[in-house]
Order: C-alpha cells, then structure tokens, then sequence
C-alpha cells in the first residue's frame, strides 16, 4: 500500500499558551529537577531570568497543542494503532519564563516510506511575546505496516 | 563553570519511577494517552502493561545533560534522541553519558538511557553551553 505524500510541506494554525509558575513546578518536579529556578521567583530573578523559568523539556507543555490537529488531520492520515513515538529533537534559544505568552506553529516537514514503516516528520516553531526564538521542534512517529 | 573535555563521562543519574508517576507525567505534560496510564488498554493494544512516555524520559537526559552543565537551564542548547524501547514504571532508569566534543564554548554529549540491558533511548545527542 502506497503511503500518502500530500500533507507535506502543510501547515497548521498556530496557538498561544500562557506559561505559568505553578504549571512550571508541577513539571519540574515530576522529572525531579530541584532548581530553585523552576520554583522560586527571587532565586530566578537572582539568576538573571524576568521570572521562574520552565525547564528546556517544557517546550512540551506549550507546543504539543499546535502538534494536535497536525497528528489527527486525515490529510495526514496516520494509522493510530500502529504509530510510536521514534525520535525528537528540540533547538532552545529563549528561556520560557511564567507570564510568557508562547506563540506555536507547527509544519509537515516529511512523510516517506522505508524499510515497511512509514515516517512522519512534523517541525513546530515556539516565539515569545516579543518575538524572540524560544525552541524548534522537530517530532519523528513511526508506523508499522504501512 | 563546568569543566567538560572530550572523553569525560558525565555523571550517572538514577531514577525509579513509581508506579503513579505516569499519572503525574500526564497531569504536567498534557499527555493522556491510555497506553502510559491504564493497564487493561495498554495489554488490549499488545503491550505488557502501561509503558513510560517516552518525553519523560527524555527529560531524564535533559536534566542529566543539564545537570553536567552545572545545572543552569539555559546551558541545554540543543537535545536530539532516538526512542528505541519501551520503558516500564517501577524500574529504575540509568542515564548515562560521555562527552563526544567540546568546541567555541559548546559540548557535545551522547546520552543513552537504560532499564538493565534495554536502552529506552539511544543515540541521544545534546549540546550544552560551558
């Protein structure tokens, strides 16, 4: 069966998440971090950061819901059931700090076929409020039996 | 500042997660996908119980990428991994590291992280500020 091509180089709406101090700690402490950064609004300023910084890994937080309409767009057409999560990458430039408003798009950056597997590429691209890069991501699913 | 040089093994994190932190990892990322949180789902689509989100696991090399940095979060300049298996709760995960290169300021270090013999992920690259 012939994978479907047409989606690449498609794009989506953007969206805008609101970063917040609390949100910021519950992550934090889930994956262990102890920096008084990701918790505490004088040890961040004290650091140099306008307010808590999110930890890098919390790019997920804030750009996963550009990635949502990407994922399930029948255009797209990606089999569920089949799919796992293969590879990611993220290239950080800004810190994201509470009160940040995060602006996310998100792009069909391939979509082959090799090896009996299908490969789906998606780019999503995070800016501040004043414009500013804060990360690029570039997520890799895998289907089995395509 | 940290001193890194080509060679260098960063040092090892170890973590066990418990059997709810799947459930925590869900609440803080926004990933609710039954595979990592409901048994019965996960073995009805053939795996052998709830498994890992592989995102948290990559933020276990993030923190032990960051961490070789000295800690500060905005030394994580770049992280780049492969999932190659499945991870499983109440486990304990190794992460482990060595400095590949350092140049104009930057290291390069492959990570791999590990339950025993399997590696969950590989060929995990992350670039880090000194």
């Amino acid at each position: 069966m012939a994978i479907k091509t047409e989606a690449i180089g498609k794009e989506w709406p953007a969206t805008t998440y609101e970063v917040g101090k609390e949100k910021i700690g519950e992550y934090a402490r889930v994956v262990g971090l102890e920096n008084p950064v990701h918790f505490d609004r004088d040890a961040a300023k004290g650091a140099g950061y306008r307010d808590v910084v999110a930890p890098p890994m919390f790019c997920v937080v804030y750009s996963s819901p550009a990635l949502a309409p990407a994922m399930f767009d029948p255009e797209v057409g990606m089999n569920f059931a089949a799919m796992v999560h293969g590879g990611q990458e993220f290239e950080w430039g800004e810190p994201a700090c509470s009160g940040d408003e995060i602006t996310t798009s998100a792009k069909c950056l391939e979509i082959y076929e090799k090896d009996g597997k299908g490969f789906y590429v998606f780019e999503t691209n995070s800016v501040n409020q004043d414009g500013g890069q804060v990360v690029r991501g570039t997520w890799t699913n895998i289907v089995r039996g395509v | 500042m940290a001193e890194l040089n080509a060679g260098d093994q960063i040092a090892e994190l170890r973590v066990t997660p418990d059997k709810y932190l799947p459930h925590r990892y869900a609440g803080a990322s926004g990933d609710f996908n039954p595979i990592h949180i409901d048994p019965e789902f996960a073995k009805a689509v053939g795996l052998p119980s709830t498994i890992l989100h592989g995102l948290y696991m990559m933020g276990l090399v993030a923190r032990a990428s960051t961490e070789a940095a000295d800690g500060d979060p905005r030394a994580l300049k770049r992280l780049s991994v492969q999932f190659r298996g499945m991870g499983a709760p109440e486990t304990e995960i190794v992460v482990t590291g060595t400095v590949k290169s350092v140049e104009g300021g930057r290291a390069v270090i492959d990570t791999v992280a590990a339950q025993g013999e399997n590696q969950t992920i590989r060929n995990a690259e992350a670039e880090v500020a000194l």
